[in-house]
């Protein structure tokens, strides 16, 4: 330790003003960070401070990401292999799934820390930690085909148009791994839905005769009451639960986006206001729904509908995201139960769509200022009320 | 009156060191310094020279603009030393403590209630005691052209080792009830003494007569006054409110019985650092020196006058802040940590349970003052609420205050904050930005816009 400890202290003025790599500051600067707290102590103000930094907590975002993404690597090798028809045990089943899973991850975080790193020499500050978070949402949310020069071109959409022309992290107002879906989504629109996608090789062909490898929403959107999977095998809410069902990488298993919950909200990171109230708003949409329902999609139960597609996954991991989601905590409640309300909405109602989460998110994120506006603004009423109120007493 | 309120928000935090109920008569320290730094705001003109003898009571210098304010010597003897800073400005007035009784400057005695309100502040205001009260908004020295529409004493501490306010005033009964006399002829509202409702407070407070006593229960910040002040009688614009802390009453008190300006003073000495944690009585502006000498644990220290949360930094011979009651000694915290980030983390100390120190609740800390991490943008949000217990918007008031708008920080409470009230939002905040300091800045604009 010691030894590493001497050799960055002995490498260090190469890379601050007037060294040789001085271009290179704020990446070292993050490698620094990454290896070392730095020594940095308080001033003034408060001379003690909480143990928690940005790095503690961007790492048990993604901490609480793995669940999602363990069983989505594994899921990816089960689809896959039940598409071929073969029987394999767990682990030659895991290890396909990593050889299709792993790839889209690197090029997810090579391109947007490159990025990152980039940018934050440009602007002469440190590099923010904001981008190990989204650079892991964004292989959860792609369907697992995807090509990944799109992986990348999305991610550096994403990093540049939906985060640092606003400033970087904290500034931004669409969540950066929505927007490099919402990015693919509309540019590629034929790697990204269909029933092709879902499934790794079933673009090619690799497959028994007349397997379909559709989601089970694109199945409620052509009327389908009963969904089965690609061998007409009738799937169960466990199927739906615990996630072995075909769909985007992470967002397939309820239960371990719901293990990733806990870990948030324990922690305290994850806003347990917006994940409930979106569950709340998906919840009194799918009701509603039910009462009025004249077509089959309309008659999916309430309940289901929190397991299906990307609900579950997006009101936990992408909703939350505190800098694009509502700051007020009244306003956090209002802006949960609408994208809840609207994600269902989009989802049942809008034939072009088959899943509606990622543009009710987006679309909330633009909202979510208003609502702050809104609730903000009744606290500034209060306050002058206060003031007449004096006034009359005198 | 018996009317509980109940705060809800907030964070005690648990620390090393708190100091024993014991008290020790401090050896009286070869000098003493008032610090024009400890007035936030104020210009100081120097009123006297080196080399002049002073007695207790006399004014060393008063404020610029407003003359009447005088800061005076707690000792008699003769003037030291006048520390600069950068440009010239005045760090401390130092005075060297003569041999034997302290010589004082005399000052009218007698009853308040019998005076008339000029009177009242005009001895207040020669004895050098007007600094102990400050006002909302804008934390700063009372203006004594004011009236306010009330006054408020905290009667508890809730920061990090607090000392307890009931041991320092246990013996000085009457000279509190003097000082809150006192008092009552500076305002025609009410004298507002605020006691925790948890532990019986002492009686000095609560058979004190001509004030309301207010209960208050909860974590930290509930003994700031500001909070106190929010929750009984708000400050909206235009509105001033005084406060001064009890042991202000009672030097007060002590003018008007005695004719002098006594600056007893009682410290608590606490923190992870000091080997016997205890209560000082001392005088105002007491060089720490040899209260830690031979007390201190081997390791590099933060001397800090004042709480680990609003305190100021000072030096092992440094002075007491003017306002301060207690000192705090904590290890200086300039080391690296390989990983420290990725750790289990059992000895830090978090709000948060991102951490598993949460697997150990109620365990005493002894944290240094590493700032655990870079300055970063602010990404997270909620924090803040959870340990700010005002019906004002934390988060938005600071951006108010980043951007300059001032009628937005007018509209969003700047009136009824101070850097102490946001303390904890800077102790917890995962940006590590520095909040306290940026409310200064933003109050000290309020001033220069409003004046």
């Amino acid at each position: 330790m010691k030894a590493l400890r001497n050799y960055i202290d002995k490498i260090k003025p190469n890379f601050q003003k007037g060294g040789k790599f001085e271009k290179l500051h704020s990446t070292f600067d993050a490698f620094e960070t990454f290896l070392f707290v730095p020594n940095k102590v308080t001033t003034g103000g408060a001379h003690i401070r909480d143990a928690v930094d940005m790095k503690r907590t961007m790492a048990l975002v993604v901490l609480a990401m793995v669940p999602a993404l363990l069983f989505g690597v594994w899921n990816t090798g089960h689809q896959h292999f039940l598409a071929l028809g073969e029987v394999k045990t767990f682990w030659p089943v895991f290890w396909y799934g990593f050889l299709q899973v792993f790839p889209i991850i690197v090029v997810s975080y090579v391109t947007g820390l490159g990025i990152e790193f980039a940018f934050a020499q440009v602007r002469g500050h440190e590099v923010n930690e904001g981008f190990l978070v989204t650079g892991m949402l964004i292989p959860l949310v792609v369907p697992v085909d995807v090509p990944l020069w799109m992986v990348a071109v999305a991610t550096a959409f994403a990093v540049i148009i939906g985060k640092e022309v606003f400033g970087g992290t904290g500034m931004n107002i669409l969540n950066p791994a929505l927007t490099a879906r919402a990015f693919l989504f509309f540019a590629y629109p034929a790697e990204m839905s269909g029933d092709k996608v879902w499934i790794a090789g079933l673009k090619n062909g690799v497959a028994l005769d007349g397997f379909s490898g559709e989601t089970i929403l694109a199945q409620a959107a052509v009327g389908k009451t009963a969904f089965t999977n690609g061998l007409d095998k009738i799937y169960t809410t466990a199927d739906m639960f615990f996630g072995t069902i075909p769909g985007s990488i992470g967002e397939t298993s309820t239960l371990a986006i719901l293990i990733g919950a806990a870990i948030l909200i324990f922690t305290g990171i994850g806003s347990w206001k917006i994940m409930s109230s979106v569950f709340a708003g998906g919840l009194f949409m799918g009701l509603i729904l039910n009462l009025f329902a004249i077509n089959t999609y309309m008659e999916i139960p309430a309940w289901e509908h929190l397991m299906l597609g990307g609900f579950a996954f997006g009101a936990v991991f992408m909703a939350t995201d505190p800098v694009t989601a509502a700051q007020t905590e009244k306003g956090k409640y209002i802006y949960g139960f609408l994208v809840g309300i609207l994600a269902i909405l989009v989802r049942v109602l809008n034939p072009a769509y088959p899943e509606g989460m990622m543009l009710a998110i987006l679309l909330m994120n633009v909202f979510a200022p208003l609502i702050d506006h809104y609730v903000v603004e009744a606290n500034i009423k209060r306050r002058l009320k206060r003031v007449k109120a004096n006034v009359k007493e005198v | 009156m018996s009317n509980v309120i109940k705060i809800r928000k907030g964070l005690n935090i648990n620390l090393k060191g708190k100091a024993e109920k014991i008290f020790v008569k401090a050896p009286s320290s070869e000098t003493y310094a008032v610090k024009p730094t400890d007035f936030h705001g104020l210009l100081p003109k120097l009123t006297v020279e080196i080399g002049q003898e002073v007695k207790a009571g006399t004014a060393l210098f008063h404020d610029k603009n407003r003359p009447e304010i005088v800061f005076v010597s707690p000792v008699s003897g003769v003037v030291k030393n006048i520390n600069r800073g950068e440009r010239r400005r005045i760090l401390e007035v130092v005075v060297e403590k003569s041999f034997g009784e302290i010589g004082y400057e005399s000052f009218d005695r007698g009853n308040p209630l019998e005076m008339s309100r000029e009177t009242v502040i005009s001895n207040i205001l020669k004895s050098g005691l007007w600094p102990s009260i400050r006002q909302r908004p804008y934390d700063i020295i009372a203006n004594p052209a004011d009236e306010p529409k009330s006054v408020f004493i905290s009667a508890f501490d809730t920061a990090p080792l607090a000392p307890d306010y009931d041991l320092m005033v246990k013996e000085s009964g009457r000279e509190f009830q003097t000082g809150i006399d006192a008092l009552t002829r500076l305002t025609k509202g009410k004298i507002h003494l605020n006691i925790h409702a948890e532990y019986p407070a002492s009686q000095v407070f609560t058979n004190a007569t001509n004030v309301q006593i207010n209960k208050f229960i909860g974590p930290h910040p509930s003994g700031n006054v500001g909070v106190q002040i929010h929750h009984i009688d708000p400050v909206n614009k235009g509105d001033v409110v005084w406060f001064l802390s009890p042991q202000d009453v009672i030097a007060i008190g002590r003018l008007f019985l005695n004719g002098i300006y006594d600056a007893s003073w009682i410290v608590a000495l606490c923190g992870s650092e000091v080997l016997k944690p205890r209560y000082y009585k001392l005088l105002k502006g007491h060089c720490i020196s040899n209260l830690v000498q031979d007390n201190l644990t081997e390791n590099c220290h933060r001397f800090i006058s004042g709480n680990v949360l609003t305190g100021t930094k000072i030096e092992q011979n440094g002075y007491l802040g003017y306002y301060d009651s207690q000192v705090t000694v904590i290890p200086e915290g300039s080391h690296y940590e390989l990983l420290g980030w990725a750790m289990p983390g059992l000895k830090k100390y978090s709000a948060g349970r991102t951490f598993f120190s949460w697997l150990a609740p109620g365990k005493e800390y002894a944290p240094d003052t590493n700032l655990n991490g870079g300055h970063r943008s602010l990404v997270m949000t909620g924090q803040y609420e959870k340990v700010f217990p005002m019906d004002i918007y934390p988060m938005q008031l600071i951006k108010a205050i980043i951007i300059e708008d001032i009628d937005l920080m007018e509209k969003l409470g700047i009136y009824e904050v101070s850097p102490e009230d946001f303390a904890l939002c800077e102790f917890i905040c995962t940006s590590k930005t520095e909040i306290q300091s940026l409310v200064r800045k933003g109050l000290d604009l309020m001033i220069k816009e409003m004046n």
